[in-house]
């Protein structure tokens, strides 16, 4: 139990001194990904082989004896989930990549008994071969300092995160700043909200200290709930003190005493994670009673949601914490006056209040020195779709898209062409190839101009054969879905505008589809209740507004020009390739199919339903899409 | 019909009877029941001091919460952004199609199976994801998801 600010500093040197003892630390990545890929069974492993070969092996950080030796640790998402699982070695920084079971022994043997790299598992492209982590182009072009420690500590633990420096902005607040003066560090950092709308972080804070009501909450959105985002779940599984850091500050800067994180019920391993490192923080005494014998206390609490979109809008979030239906309420009262249970709160995302440490401990000035000068500091995006590194990367702010998705991203699987990124989930837009896009700036403001937004950062990447109508129409039908249906627009409007969408690519939609579309798309954005709503139309919005042609194609000429509108395909049987089998004719379940046997075959496409069967069972390919 | 409480009694105990643990209290029912029956509804609307009609309206707007009874293994095929461009609907036609069973039928009749769509795992660099019972499984084809189904079945024979 830490009861002193000298407490906590001894124990950090303590700690540090251990995470620098052992001659090699081997991290096994452990996050979702990894973890599906069969990390866990690695980790076991190498200390099962460690220890058959007597070396020394320590998984925890040994505080109280010198400790040369190997230690092996569960780190959190390193972000390359592509070619997970991924195995680090430090301190020579080596990486492995895609290691199996089977090369444990190998990695024993070469690299932890006798120091050598195990080559042929580093990273290769055409310019050579990478030794290093932070050599690879997909980290080079990256600044990470919110995901920096996700790869480097051992998620579980406390000891680790505090030898790396965690809990000194804690600190800082602590010992030597007012409640003002943190909110206004804040402030001045200008550290936006990171959930999607950008709001100034510090702005918040100070309106909730100025509120006449004592009584005061501090509450986390880890309610990722846009479709293709990651990056908070990474937080929280592979960093949770910096997260746990960021709430206390903002408790000690607005003097609240509670507080609570909702997260996603689809985060199991989040959960546990972070039920853990509440608890060997409460152990510590840095939450609960009296943190570090001041006169501050705070409590925080886990609740789970428990699958609906909308409860990531801040007045749903907090009713689901009350046990009520997760509903956006009209505003004002905004959460800043009355939020959590009718109380003054605090309401940021996960990455917001990870940002929070560092700018309290590295300062203002280190904070602003990267990113743009409206949108200070680093974004995390999760990058997947048609990408050839999908994962999870971090950079300064104003990084353009070109940088984002060929440097780092390196282009588009397939080499095929790039078409379009989705940016912000459900309520962001397309940046394309057309618009001249591919050189915008990432960052707040030169997202909204565009009428895209950053959303919680979530980039899909789309191919030549992605069809944007199908984008839209997956969009409308997810956000149709989870429309709570308590305003009008919202309900009948996503209905109505899926129903349409729905037309158009089953080939029966007609041009004044498109211009009712386009009004009904307005008409709920403007009217609707909550965030949700009011950005439920910005796919269709966006795409009519890019690829009008594209839509014109699917209901003047009945055609999918990227190819991937099920119901506008057009089979063909090609009579050079055909051999007169009959297989196809066979497998057609509508009897579509006809002709003589050792002679071309024909579809009739009046029967033709383009289920697909028949070029499945081709032998020869000769039935073709056209 | 289930008579016994004590784990309704255990998990009220637990969390405390106010309102506001109502969908941390309905997460634990269902994780002993794998549903919502409504005779426990009942009984835990008694308890809390809240009106069935309150619980029901709280248990029918989350997404995560069934008052039908589910399969033992809850299959999730990801319909995400990224798995869908990635081409997760053949994964999901081909799993209902193997188990027979459709969006309004979920569920097996042998009550082994029942297969889900989810918006997003959060797994997305690994697209297209399913779930069985909470285990990820990382770049499906509609193949491997047979394959998997074939082997569960044969495990449970």
């Amino acid at each position: 139990m830490l009861t002193s600010l000298n407490d906590l500093r001894e124990y950090r040197d303590k700690s540090s001194t251990a995470l620098k003892a052992p001659e090699l630390r081997v991290l096994g990545c452990a996050g979702t990904g990894c973890g599906a890929g069969g990390s866990i069974e690695i980790y076991n492993r190498l200390i099962e082989l460690c220890s058959a070969k007597g070396l020394d092996v320590q998984v925890e950080l040994q505080k109280e004896v010198e400790h040369k030796g190997i230690g092996i640790k569960k780190s959190g998402c390193n972000g390359f989930c592509e070619l997970g699982p991924l195995v680090k070695i430090e301190p020579m920084g080596w990486l492995y990549l895609q290691v199996k079971l089977e090369d444990c022994e190998e990695i024993t043997e070469r690299t932890l008994v006798n120091k050598e790299p195990v080559e042929r598992l580093f990273y290769k492209d055409a310019g050579g071969t990478y030794e290093k982590q932070f050599d690879i182009p997909f980290y080079k072009k990256q600044t990470r300092i919110v995901l920096d420690e996700c790869g480097q500590i051992d998620a579980d633990s406390i000891d680790e995160y505090i030898a790396f420096g965690g809990y000194s902005g804690l600190e800082r607040a602590l010992f030597e700043m007012s409640e003002e003066q943190i909110c206004n560090e804040i402030e001045e950092s200008g550290l936006r909200g990171r959930g999607g709308g950008g709001y100034p972080a510090g702005r918040k804070w100070h309106q909730v200290r100025m509120q006449p009501e004592k009584e005061r909450y501090v509450v986390c959105n880890g309610d990722e709930g846009d479709p293709g985002a990651f990056m908070d779940r990474s937080i929280m599984e592979g960093n949770p003190h910096r997260m746990l850091e960021g709430m206390l500050i903002a408790g000690a800067a607005t003097a609240a005493h509670e507080g609570y994180i909702y997260v996603r019920a689809e985060y199991p391993l989040a959960v546990e994670r972070l039920k853990r490192a509440i608890e060997t923080a409460e152990n510590l005494g840095l939450i609960g009673e009296n943190i570090l014998g001041t006169d501050f206390s705070f409590k925080i609490h886990i609740n789970q949601g428990a699958g609906a979109f909308v409860c990531g809008e801040g007045s749903a979030l907090t009713a689901s914490i009350e046990g009520e239906r997760g509903m956006p309420r009209v505003k004002p009262p905004r959460t800043v006056e009355a939020g959590l249970f009718a109380k003054p709160t605090v309401l940021n995302n996960v990455e917001t209040y990870a940002n929070v440490p560092l700018i309290i401990t590295k300062g203002v000035d280190w904070y602003r020195s990267i990113g743009t000068e409206t949108s200070p500091g680093t974004k995390a995006f999760a990058i997947t779709g048609n990408v050839k590194n999908t994962g999870l990367i971090e950079v300064p702010m104003g990084t353009t898209l070109r940088e984002v998705v060929f440097d780092i991203g390196g282009g588009i699987k397939g080499d095929k062409e790039f078409k379009a990124v989705q940016i912000g989930g459900p309520s962001g837009g397309c940046l394309t190839l057309g618009a001249g896009q591919l050189d915008l700036a990432l960052d707040f403001d030169s997202l909204k101009k565009v009428g895209a937004m950053i959303g919680s950062g979530g980039l899909v990447v789309m191919d030549e054969n992605t069809c944007m109508v199908e984008v839209a129409r997956f969009f409308m039908n997810f956000t149709q879905n989870e429309s709570c249906g308590k305003c009008v627009p919202c309900r009948e409007g996503t209905k109505r505008m899926l129903e349409i969408l729905e037309r158009i690519v089953h080939g029966q939609g007609t041009l004044e589809d498109l211009d009712l579309l386009e009004e009904l798309a307005q008409t709920v954005s403007k009217t609707a209740l909550c965030g949700l709503g009011k950005t439920a139309a910005n796919p269709v919005l966006s795409t009519l507004k890019y690829f009008r042609d594209e839509y014109i194609a699917h209901v003047v000429d009945k055609k999918c020009p990227a190819g991937a509108c099920q119901a506008l395909k057009q089979y063909r049987i090609n009579p050079d390739k055909c051999k007169g089998c009959s297989k196809c004719a066979r497998q057609c379940p509508v009897g579509a199919i006809s002709g003589e046997i050792k002679s071309p075959f024909n579809i009739d496409s009046e029967k033709c339903i383009k289920c697909g069967a028949c070029a499945e069972a081709c032998p020869f390919g000769a039935v073709e899409e056209v | 019909m289930e008579t016994n409480f004590s784990h309704v009694d255990a998990v009220l105990e637990q969390y405390g009877n106010e309102q506001r643990n109502l969908i941390t209290v309905l997460q634990q029912v269902q994780a002993e029941y794998r549903y919502l029956p409504r005779d426990v509804l009942e009984y835990v609307a008694d308890k809390m001091g809240v009106s069935i009609a309150k619980i029901y309206s709280v248990a029918t707007f989350y997404e995560n919460f069934s008052l039908d009874p589910k399969g033992k293994y809850v299959i999730k095929i990801c319909d995400g952004t990224a798995c869908h461009v990635r081409k997760s609907v053949p994964i999901l036609q081909k799993v209902r199609e193997t188990l027979g069973v459709s969006e309004h039928k979920p569920t097996t009749d042998d009550m082994l199976f029942t297969v889900e769509t989810v918006s997003c795992l959060g797994a997305c660099g690994l697209a297209p994801v399913m779930t069985i019972n909470d285990a990820v499984h990382p770049a499906m084809t509609p193949q491997k998801a047979g394959e998997l189904i074939e082997e569960i079945r044969k495990g449970e024979q």
